[in-house]
């Protein structure tokens, strides 16, 4: 904190506000109304509804349909994390290399951060198209009995391959910065101490990259849990028999399209708490990350 | 010496086919969409411009009819601008605020206030979207612009990353001014506000990106067509493809990626350098 | 008019570490006090305190006839120069110098002639437009002191200006500010670590140890009589040589050592004998003998180090020592010189407290 700050009554007050009625109209409220709403239970009709305890929660959570997301979110998040992450650094350090069109190379891997998710979606979604679609066509031209409309596997693939795509710059960008704060001198040192490059990376400029890497990790996570909602509704969508549902797009699934409201709300509470342990992970990273 | 230089083509060999498998994609969906949609449905997916870029563009942007139903193209980008830009020249000016109070200033709510700010960042829009709907549509607010935005302000990640940058600008600043006798919003005004210039046009950058590119909120807020922005438009064209017709209009799809796509690329593009200093300083 | 005045100033962090315990001292209109000591000894916490920007824990500070513990830093009528200068970097420097004065509302054409009046006297007219990040060190370093200089303050207040300079600027700044100070006959306080700073701009020094004043007088002063071992060891480059001794009743003893003429001193075991470089010289029937390990060429001057033969108990540690004398005295490496001294200039401490018996 600062050494010297303003001791003022009423005005620091003034300067939150606007921030704390936004948040307490458009996050406080609507977070409990989800809780109190995962107790209930409502008619057909939404006429009536009945206080039902726990019972939305094992009724959604213990269901086959919700383990089964769990399980395709859990894998789902840490492939498109894992290839994000690998491909981005590979990129990066490779980037790093290069004098010569270097500013070029960094321009055309990173915009496609601009692209909305859902966009990319799309776009994939017409590039696998079975009448169009030359990767489609190309995949099952080598021999690969490919589609996704009705193979869980391949469904999957595709949503794992745009969401890498649509990721791979955030990373890029992080990596490549990451790459170039650190000191000039300690490349040279390394360059003196050690003679193969590939050792060079992997005990020194990879370590020195640790907190880079932690960090993208937390992010890709909560990316491919949130963020990639917009690539599967837009492609997919779920399908085939729920092999590619998120948890998120289940929450939604239920939510709006079954009116499930008690099951929609008690599924987004068991997300919330997901993401708080997320978080406390992200914690104690930062903490760690001071004694740097 | 000649070893040196195998390591520097397979560098660049890798470089490209990264910058291949990033840019390809984007190429060949503006290639397709100038196309007819017979030659697509015919001879799939095109890697060099045709002919028909006025003819799909025109439709799309300025024929009703052309995309969706009755909406334009040219209102669907003016609903995305407003989005992008309401979006995040709000949540400057709110989180600029807010991170001012918290890291200036000494007062009794201080940490509680912060814990509060703090959790909107545990909880995306997402993992409360039903509820959030609820209240918007108890508010009266569902097909409204304040709607559409302000529940996105929500969350603080503005506010963190203003927080951090306050942080890191000297003390000795604030000492220097007060004793020449600044108020506290004369210190914001004259000093912390053209200080942050650029870290300001970095959030405003960002945030432009993130506002345009938003998604399951609009999805379920706008429920007018007069109100779609280009992204929700993709939803639609979607649908429509998803559904068939007699002849299925790719290259309009492809027109819209496009359209969604290019405002937030030339943002990022030209004010690049901001762009990623902000996207790397957030880190912090 | 303007002395300031501290009581019983103490100061106590919410964590309860205290970085001020109990200092008093009266400063008149228009003198220049250094406070010099250890970093963390709290002498930046005391400056700040009378700036108005930490809290007074106890005691109070008056300027002039005004009790100002509780006046906000804008009205104390104070100014004061940072260590890293604490230029506002988008704003000119004409706008550094003149906000001060626009906020107190002053009019225009008066801000604009105390603006230049200040600039001219600094030597900086020519930059007025540039910004802090277009001057180099010493020229911002000027611009933060015509800052303070407009406002016309009763009190001037320096925070290590010049440690972020290189040698030869903070030599030319330290002579500038002195004299700038004669000039304007404006009370100032300056806090440094530097004891060379320290002595030549002061014209009292406060030697400042662990939240209090250890001494406080004439730089000259000071180093002549010195009334603790800190503040003889603080004040003097290079630093004084010590040397354990004890005193029988009748001699003063340290090592080979034994001096008479030391008439009056406790009898004890724990003394420290203290003798200042500059007052050895070399001489056949000397005492001291002296091992050279180093000889360092100042230009005028050497500066001999070694360490002193003891020939009674080898086995104990050497002590460090080190003699300053003229060029022409250039022993060789592990040479043994004699040394003599003058008794009279000696300084003789008690060990355990510190204190200064002769």
């Amino acid at each position: 904190m600062k050494r010297v700050q303003f001791e003022h009554s009423s005005i620091p007050y003034l300067f939150v506000a606007p921030q704390i009625a936004i948040i307490v109209i458009f996050f406080l409220w609507p977070a409990a109304q989800a809780i109190y709403q995962s107790f209930l239970l409502e008619d057909a009709f939404g006429l009536s509804s009945q206080f039902v305890w726990f019972r939305n929660y094992s009724d959604t959570i213990l269901s086959t349909s919700w383990l089964q997301s769990a399980g395709f979110t859990a894998i789902f998040s840490l492939l498109v994390t894992f290839l994000s992450l690998s491909l981005a650094l590979l990129l990066a350090v490779k980037a790093n290399e290069v004098i010569r069109g270097a500013s070029t190379y960094k321009t055309t891997l990173m915009w496609a951060y601009a692209i909305a998710p859902p966009v990319a979606g799309l776009m994939g979604n017409l590039m696998f198209n079975p009448l169009i679609g030359d990767l489609y066509k190309f995949f099952n031209a080598i021999g690969w009995d490919f589609n996704h409309k009705l193979d869980a596997f391949d469904a999957s693939f595709v949503v794992i391959l745009i969401s890498v795509w649509k990721q791979v710059s955030v990373n890029f960008i992080f990596f490549l910065s990451g790459l170039q704060g650190i000191p000039k001198a300690v490349n040279e040192a390394s360059m003196m101490d050690c003679r193969s490059p590939t050792r060079r990376f992997w005990t020194i400029t990879f370590p020195l990259l640790a907190p880079t890497t932690f960090f993208l990790m937390v992010i890709n996570i909560t990316y491919a849990f949130f963020e990639t909602f917009g690539i599967i509704d837009t492609t997919t969508q779920g399908a085939p028999g729920g092999a590619t549902t998120t948890l998120v797009f289940k929450v939604y699934q239920d939510g709006f399209r079954g009116a499930d409201l008690g099951g929609s709300s008690a599924q987004s509470v068991v997300l919330m708490i997901l993401v708080l342990i997320l978080t406390v992970v992200q914690f104690r990273y930062i903490e760690r990350k001071v004694h740097y | 010496m000649k070893n040196w230089n195998w390591r520097l083509i397979s560098t660049h060999a890798i470089l490209i086919v990264g910058v291949l498998f990033m840019s390809l994609p984007v190429w060949v969906a503006f290639a397709t969409s100038t196309h007819a949609p017979e030659t697509i449905l015919r001879d799939g997916l095109q890697f060099l411009p045709g002919s028909h870029f006025f003819t799909t563009y025109n439709e799309v942007l300025f024929v009703e009819g052309g995309v969706m139903k009755s909406v334009l193209g040219t209102t669907m980008l003016k609903n995305s601008l407003i989005l992008g830009l309401g979006f995040a020249i709000g949540k400057v000016i709110i989180s600029m605020l807010a991170a001012y109070a918290i890291v200036y200033f000494r007062f009794r709510l201080a940490t509680p206030l912060f814990c509060v700010i703090f959790l909107t960042l545990l909880l995306p829009l997402e993992v409360r979207i039903i509820p959030s709907y609820e209240v918007l549509a108890k508010l009266g607010m569902l097909d409204t612009h304040v709607g559409l935005i302000v529940p996105l302000i929500a969350s603080a990640t503005g506010t963190f990353f203003f927080r951090q940058f306050f942080r890191s600008v000297p003390d000795e600043l604030l000492e220097a001014a007060r004793l020449d006798g600044a108020t506290a919003w004369g210190f914001f005004i004259d000093i912390l506000v053209p200080l942050s210039k650029t870290m300001i046009a970095a959030i405003l950058i960002i945030m432009f990106v993130v506002g345009w590119n938003q998604y399951l909120w609009p999805l379920i807020m706008t429920t007018k067509e007069e109100n779609y922005t280009l992204v929700i438009g993709i939803k639609q064209i979607y649908q429509i493809l998803a559904e068939g017709g007699e002849l299925p209009q790719y290259q309009k799809a492809f027109a819209l990626t496009i359209l969604a796509t290019l405002p937030p690329v030339l943002v990022v593009l030209i004010f690049q350098n901001w762009f990623v200093k902000g996207l790397v300083e957030s880190e912090k | 008019m303007a002395n300031l005045a501290l009581t019983g100033i103490r100061k106590t962090y919410p964590n309860g570490a205290v970085a001020v315990r109990g200092v008093d001292m009266t400063i008149d209109d228009g003198e220049f006090i250094v406070f010099v000591g250890p970093s963390g000894c709290g002498k930046s916490t005391l400056l700040r305190m009378v700036a108005g920007l930490e809290s007074i824990t106890e005691g109070s500070i008056h300027i002039g006839d005004r009790l100002i513990n509780d006046v906000s830093p804008a009205d104390r009528d104070v100014a004061m120069v940072f260590q890293n200068y604490a230029l506002y970097p988008h704003m000119t420097v004409r706008g550094n110098m003149s906000y001060g004065l626009k906020n107190r509302g002053m009019p225009k054409e008066e801000i604009n002639k105390r603006v230049n009046d200040a600039a001219s006297l600094l030597r900086i007219g020519d930059y007025l437009d540039r910004q802090p990040n277009e001057l180099s060190g010493g020229q911002r370093q000027r611009v933060a002191m015509g800052r303070a200089i407009v406002r016309e303050p009763e009190v001037f207040l320096f925070d290590e200006p010049l440690s972020n300079l290189d040698a030869k600027l903070r030599v030319q700044m330290r002579i500038e500010i002195k004299r700038l100070q004669r000039r304007l006959n404006v009370t100032s306080i300056y806090v440094t670590h530097d004891q060379t700073e320290a002595m030549t701009l002061a014209d009292r020094l406060a030697v400042i140890n662990d939240g209090k004043i250890e001494q406080m007088g004439a730089p000259i002063e000071l180093y002549n009589n010195p009334a603790t071992l800190f503040v003889a060891t603080f004040i003097g480059a290079p630093q004084m040589n010590l040397l354990p001794a004890q005193f029988d009743g009748e001699k003063l003893i340290s090592n080979t050592l034994s001096l008479s003429g030391y008439d009056g001193l406790p009898q004890s075991q724990n003394l420290i004998l203290g003798i200042r470089p500059d007052t050895l010289r070399t001489d056949d029937n000397g005492q001291l003998e002296m091992r050279v390990d180093l000889v360092e060429q100042h230009g005028a001057d050497n500066l001999i180090y070694g360490a002193i033969l003891n020939s009674e108990n080898t086995d104990s540690e050497e002590t460090e020592f080190c003699f300053k004398t003229g060029q022409e005295v250039m022993p060789e490496i592990d040479s043994t010189l004699r040394l003599g001294f003058d008794p009279d200039k000696t300084l003789i401490f008690d060990k355990e407290s510190g204190d200064r018996l002769r």
